[in-house]
């Protein structure tokens, strides 16, 4: 029996699964606000798109298969293009309003996602509970077969490995390319960047329906991937998370997909110690994410990490602050005028 | 005076763009939209029955509104008022259950106003947990605010499904009906409790007093409208904003205990029916003015008794009450303001003296 065969590696398989709608969703948010623009609809506009992407999949495969075309393939595609639409639209009506209306971002992200919760229930109404198309299983051969890192990488399908490479590509984009430095200056001083020639408004546009549409892929990758199907508050809950480890990430891709993993990992570590210690109160698996979430959020919150920075010799101070240091887009929030 | 008949005109608009969007909804589904909102109508005024059933809702729902007033004015985003009225529920809960067990010599108006004044400590409490964590730990309201919802949420299963289960076991449901006389006293046949009503126009005169006319209230607003220049003022930010959650806190727990004392009998899994959430809706569109926060949080408990009827007769899901409170909320935070959609271009400096949000020498070069 190889390696690749145990429980553990098929666990850190799954966790690498599970992570991948997370992974969309906190790259997505995380582009946005450094664009300056905070989405905080995440919690609503996620189950918005997971609720659209899987019920254009479901008609659009029964369609199919009644002018007898079989096969996944086309519906999800068509599943997926739609809630990508669903999310991009929400974020910018967000950007709409806050740009063009001057209103605040932080009241029209919460109402849209009370708003956005009813609508999915509402228009979901009818497609709940029923089987439907899914992303095809789809390992990559010879890569697959590498110890541990082959099921953990490799052997999925190809909506895990987009959510991969999405987080790689942000970053390249962000910090490799021009564009990513206008994009960033743009987040942390608009009026520096207006004063350089570039139109602040128009770039927030963009990116935000950029961060949108990954936020919508990443409800739309529950439904048709990781939690197939839909039922009234399919995924409630999981929005709140992903902001909250947008924070944690820094606001940087990488250090956002290590919390979305991370995330991952304390849920199937609560799963699986709660099967071997059935004595201890579910209570406390349960909490453990939440007590997780208040944990990260005081350290990056708090200057605990730069008490603890301070701790360290004084030549690697430097680096290590650039490693941990967490601050938010200095713009971020605040609307721009151009004039 | 064109002007000021758009001025008088113009707030219809938005509720008529919530209600046409709905009404277009309903009619994707083939249902009539007339039928619809005369059975919306019926479900919450349309007999004594839904009407107390109505007003049974609107008591919780005005008392969280009531808190957050506090709060918004302050400048801070009290997601966790629903977590805070959860625990509210909890405390009321151990009065009503198991104080009741352990004293039955004990005169019996003695535990609804312990109930009273524990949901409200616990309320406070959990609310000052969110301060603390926000002024000292540097976690955001927002998310220190949902983190406690569902704590407060896993706290509640894990007494209904645990030390509070009933004796027979098994139900995940709820917890034992409490003795009638640990309840609010229920007017008539209904769930409404004309006491609970009393408390809550109290908590409105005496918050729209307080924000109105103390110096507590102004220093709410200095910290509202710019935390940073209050700083410099002196006003101690903390200390407002740990004492604003609190109260908010306060009324939020009162009006768990107002759930589970008279909407309910028991504790139950979803104790606050998403209050909670609904009444940061209701301030938002109320923009902190208390006598527009008691007449919309009337209506919007209106929608959501009237919500169950429509289910009821044409099968459409409940969450349409969501659905119109939510669309004319956010018309209403979109279009609300019909100067910020039809003005002039206006120069730089006007702009700046209306609005300076940026500082703005880089602008100016």
């Amino acid at each position: 029996m190889s390696v690749n065969d145990t429980e553990f590696v098929r666990i850190l398989a799954s966790i690498m699964a599970q992570s991948a709608p997370l992974l969309l969703a906190v790259t997505g948010e995380t582009i946005t606000e450094r664009a300056g623009v905070i989405n905080l609809s995440l919690d609503g506009s996620m189950m918005f798109s997971a609720m659209g992407g899987f019920v254009v999949a479901y008609v659009v495969g029964g369609r199919l298969t009644d002018a007898g075309i079989t096969g996944h393939f086309l519906p999800v595609m068509a599943g997926l293009a739609v809630a990508a639409l669903l999310g991009a639209l929400v974020a910018l009506l967000i950007a709409w309003g806050s740009i063009r209306l001057k209103r605040d971002q932080v009241a029209i992200g919460f109402v849209l996602t009370m708003l956005l919760t009813s609508m999915a229930n509402f228009l979901g109404q009818g497609f709940t509970r029923l089987p439907g198309p899914r992303v095809k299983h789809m390992p990559i051969p010879i890569l697959s077969d590498i110890p541990v890192l082959g099921p953990m990488l490799f052997r999925h399908d190809l909506l895990i490995y987009f959510s991969f490479l999405v987080v790689i590509a942000a970053w390249w984009w962000m910090y490799r390319t021009q564009p990513g430095l206008q994009m960033r200056g743009v987040g942390e001083r608009p009026e520096a960047a207006f004063v350089r020639g570039i139109t602040v408004n128009r770039v927030r546009y963009l990116y935000t329906a950029i961060g949108g549409a990954l936020v919508g892929l990443g409800g739309a990758a529950y439904s048709l991937d990781i939690k197939i199907g839909w039922s009234d508050n399919h995924i409630l809950g999981i929005g709140w998370i992903a902001l909250a480890i947008v924070i944690f990430g820094g606001w940087r891709p990488f250090r956002a997909a290590f919390g979305a993993i991370l995330y991952g990992i304390t849920r199937a570590l609560a799963q699986v110690l709660q099967t071997s210690f059935p004595a201890v109160p579910v209570v406390l698996f349960n909490s453990l994410q939440w007590l997780l979430m208040l944990g990260v959020l005081l350290l990056v919150g708090s200057d605990a990490i730069h008490r603890l920075i301070l701790l360290a010799p004084k030549w690697a101070q430097r680096p290590l602050g650039n490693l941990l240091r967490v601050a938010p887009p200095a713009g971020l929030g605040t609307a721009f005028i151009e004039e | 005076m064109r002007e000021r008949v758009l001025r008088t005109v113009w707030p219809a608009v938005p509720i008529i763009l919530a209600v046409a969007t709905t009404a277009l909804l309903v009619m994707v589904y083939q249902a009539d939209p007339v039928q619809t909102f005369s059975a919306l109508w019926e479900g919450a005024f349309g007999s004594p029955q839904s009407t107390f059933l109505t007003l049974a809702f609107w008591v919780p729902l005005l008392l969280a509104s009531i808190g957050l007033l506090m709060t918004f004015t302050a400048g801070l985003w009290n997601i966790g008022v629903e977590g805070q009225m959860i625990m509210g529920a909890i405390a009321a809960s151990w009065v009503a259950l198991k104080w009741t067990e352990a004293m039955p010599n004990a005169p019996h108006w003695i535990f609804l106003p312990c109930s009273i004044i524990l949901s409200m400590v616990a309320g406070a409490l959990w609310a000052a947990l969110a301060a603390v964590l926000k002024t000292r730990g540097g976690v955001h309201e927002i998310f220190g605010g949902v983190a406690l919802n569902n704590l407060a949420i896993i706290t509640t299963n894990y007494f209904i499904s645990g030390p509070w289960q009933p004796p027979e076991g098994g139900t995940f449901r709820g917890t034992e009906p409490f003795p009638e006389y640990a309840l609010f006293p229920l007017y008539g046949n209904t769930r409404f409790a004309p006491l609970s009503l009393v408390l809550a126009i109290i908590a409105l005169i005496a918050v729209a007093l307080a924000l109105r006319g103390t110096i507590w209230g102004l220093r709410l607003k200095a910290l509202g409208k710019n935390m940073r220049a209050s700083f410099m003022l002196g006003i101690s930010s903390e200390r407002e904003a740990i004492t604003s959650m609190m109260l908010c806190g306060a009324l939020a727990g009162l009006a768990g205990a107002v759930r589970v004392l008279s909407w309910f009998d028991s504790l139950r899994q979803s104790i606050s029916g998403g209050i909670g959430f609904l009444a940061i809706l209701i301030v938002l569109l109320a923009s902190l003015r208390p006598l527009l926060v008691v007449v919309i949080s009337l209506i919007f408990s209106g929608l959501l008794t009237g919500g169950s009827v429509v289910e009821l007769r044409t099968q459409l899901h409940s969450s349409l009450s969501g659905i119109i409170q939510g669309t004319l909320v956010l018309f209403m935070l979109l279009f609300g303001d019909y100067r910020q959609l039809f003005r002039k271009r206006k120069t730089p400096a006007e702009e700046v003296a209306e609005e300076q949000p940026v500082p703005v020498e880089a602008v100016e070069s």
